[in-house]
């Protein structure tokens, strides 16, 4: 009975149906893209640490969790290695650089990643193999480098790092390709053997350990995972001058990372409000538009269940449509933005997103229900009490 | 034969202390099956107060309503809700039918309210409608309807669930003369025929020759109860007599 009435009411009157589940559809597009560029640029800046084969982060202390700034030596990782409940430890270091293309393709910038082959840091290789030794010229390539560089397994790269003030140029064989793992916004990640990266970074900066091999963090797999406080508790006890946190709290400290992320849920936030308040208004006018209706229908014996349901029934349906509309409709402009645009439709803010966005209807309709349980059946004798 | 619908001693009070206004006084009636009663009476006598209490959409401050055996008061709000859908037909003055349902949907909505909507609830909701002159509209909806037309359809909606008593609020207020008689005339016949208690409010005193009896209140009173024969006789001094009864308030 309520959802015969829903649907006669929304095949009665398609035009303004139609016109609100639209403006839910554009609705929906705007907190979509919203989602996809915080999801585009949050993984952009933190997937490579997200993604980290290790549950802990060692950074040297007092450097406020910079990871550019922090220069931990090789001999506190044997310190950390010592500690019970660690499994495995490697070094790994970050560098800016190029991959320039002969052929006069236009230039792909990387994060350039020193790790220690076999030790955590290291990503797994989807295709090829991972790194073998730990001086050699060989690279694992993240997939952005191959989506966006073409690069493919067996190539030889050409990377352009400044060195002071000279450029300098290397040549890598690219062994394996690892999924996405981008790191601070750099369009791509390649990973070489940390003896070499060594060698090949910028050395702009002196190291401050006595010749000893320097790295920015040192990743740490741990035995029980679950157990990360209280280890990380313990090095920080038991090893001089570093901090120990977890990936989440290493990434949120990235410069900007925070801010652009509230910033861009702040937008997300505002507009489901938006969307709440239209959504919700318009059933509202329309409820209000029926309280005569309503009013008839109670006297005559409809109970306030069958009212309610079929005006929940109506903006559940409408607003889900138009969820629906909005996101085939994002989905199919997303096939048209080119590869470099942060922006990412498969991910965790987009799927909460759609969930929210499905919740405007109930929220909406709450409002409406509660005018629904008012009207009186008196009404329809032009009596009021 | 049993009575469909006795009312004992209603009386309605609205408000309270000094503000408070006695609409319907002490009134006491019964109806039979196949009865079709009026109810007149001056604006502010207490006729449209008096048809919601016996719809059981108003409590009344005191009396009692007992419909097909039943005593309106003594149940819940909700099983008064479904005794209503189930037991009570509706006529009402504006705003009778649902505008996104066509004529046919209108009458059976009362059906499928009482989960009795089955091939020969159709049937007999088609021949409801032609038999009121609306064979050739049952897809249409009430905003292309005439008020005559949709005052019919409410009259089949009223009666296509086989209630007890039929309350019909001034079903001839929008209509000419001539529709107003076709209406009422046809509302009658079903009435009579589907033995079904009928009670129409109205102002419109021509109405009451389809009547079996006129019941007509005054200051929330029953000032008098006529007879067919009565009304008719009286009907060329009724006028005179609400305009007595007003001077005298
Ligand atoms: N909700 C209310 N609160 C207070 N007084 C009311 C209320 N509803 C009606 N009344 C009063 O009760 C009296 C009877 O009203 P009612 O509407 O039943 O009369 P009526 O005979 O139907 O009049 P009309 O012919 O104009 O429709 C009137 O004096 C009216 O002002
Ligand atoms: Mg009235």
């Amino acid at each position: 009975m309520p959802v015969f009435l829903a649907i006669k009411e929304i095949s009665y009157s398609k035009g303004r149906f139609l016109l609100i589940a639209l403006i839910v559809a554009l609705i929906t597009t705007l907190v979509l893209f919203i989602a996809a560029l915080a999801e585009g640029l949050g993984s952009g800046n933190r997937e490579y640490i997200q993604k980290l084969n290790g549950e802990l982060i060692a950074i040297q202390e007092k450097v406020d969790l910079s990871v550019a700034a922090s220069q931990i030596g090789r001999s506190k990782m044997s310190e950390i290695r010592r500690i019970k409940g660690v499994s495995d430890v490697g070094q790994v270091g970050f560098a800016a650089g190029t991959i320039i293309f002969a052929d006069g393709r236009k230039s792909l910038d990387i994060a350039l990643v020193g790790v220690e082959p076999g030790h955590p840091g290291e990503p797994e290789v989807q295709t090829g193999r991972p790194l073998g030794r730990d001086r050699s010229s060989e690279a694992i390539v993240d997939a952005n480098v191959v989506t966006q560089g073409k690069v493919k397994l067996g190539d030889t790269i050409t990377i352009k790092v400044i060195q002071g003030t000279d450029e300098e140029l290397y040549d890598l064989k690219v062994i394996g390709i690892s999924d996405g793992r981008k790191y601070q916004l750099r369009p791509g990640s390649i990973f070489v053997p940390y003896l070499e990266w060594d060698k090949i970074r910028p050395q702009a900066t002196q190291n401050i350990g006595q010749g000893e091999l320097v790295s920015n963090i040192i990743a740490i797999k741990l035995d029980d995972p679950s157990d990360w406080k209280n280890i990380a508790n313990t090095i920080q006890a038991n090893v001089s001058k570093i901090q120990v946190v977890d990936r989440k709290t290493a990434y949120e400290a990235f410069p900007g990372y925070s801010q652009q992320q509230s910033t861009l849920d702040t937008q997300r936030y505002f507009t489901f409000f938006i969307s709440v308040l239209v959504i919700g208004g318009f059933f509202q006018i329309q409820t209000l538009q029926k309280v005569a209706q309503v009013g008839m229908l109670k006297a005559v014996g409809a109970s306030n269940f069958t009212v309610v349901i079929a005006s929940l029934t109506q903006i559940i349906t409408i607003n889900a449509l138009g969820v629906l509309f909005g996101t085939l409709g994002t989905l199919a402009l997303a096939r048209a933005i080119p590869p470099n645009v942060p922006v990412v439709f498969v991910g965790q803010s987009v799927l909460t997103a759609i969930v929210s966005l499905l919740m405007i209807g109930p929220v909406g309709g709450l409002v409406s229900v509660w005018v629904l349980l008012k009207v009186e059946p008196l009404t329809a004798l032009g009596l009021a009490q | 034969m049993r009575e469909a619908l006795i009312a004992e001693g209603i009386t309605k009070i609205y408000g309270e202390g000094a503000g408070a206004v006695t609409a319907v006084d002490r009134v006491s009636f019964a109806i039979q099956p196949g009865e079709f009663v009026a109810l007149v009476g001056p604006s502010g006598s207490g006729k449209t107060t008096m048809l919601a209490i016996a719809a059981g959409l108003l409590s009344p401050s005191f009396g009692k309503i007992t419909i097909a055996g039943q005593d309106l008061q003594a149940m819940s709000e909700r099983k008064r809700t479904r005794f209503r859908g189930s037991s009570i037909g509706f006529s009402f003055q504006a705003n009778n039918l649902v505008p996104y349902l066509n004529v046919q949907e209108n009458v059976e909505l009362m059906l499928r309210l009482n989960h009795k909507l089955d091939r020969k609830g159709r049937q007999r909701a088609i021949e409801l409608l032609t038999r009121l002159g609306l064979g050739e509209r049952l897809r249409s909806y009430p905003g292309q309807l005439s008020g005559g037309q949709q005052q019919r359809v409410a009259i089949a909606r009223a009666l296509i669930h086989e209630p007890s008593v039929v309350l019909a609020d001034e079903p001839t207020a929008s209509l000419d003369t001539s529709r107003a008689n076709q209406v009422v005339a046809t509302f009658a016949e079903l009435i009579h025929e589907q033995k079904r208690a009928g009670i129409m409010v109205t102002h419109d005193l021509r109405m009451c020759k389809y009547v079996d009896r006129v019941v007509q209140m005054m200051d929330g009173k029953v000032s008098q109860i006529l007879t067919e024969r009565q009304a008719i006789d009286a009907l060329a001094n009724l006028y005179v007599t609400i305009d007595e009864g007003r001077q005298a308030v």
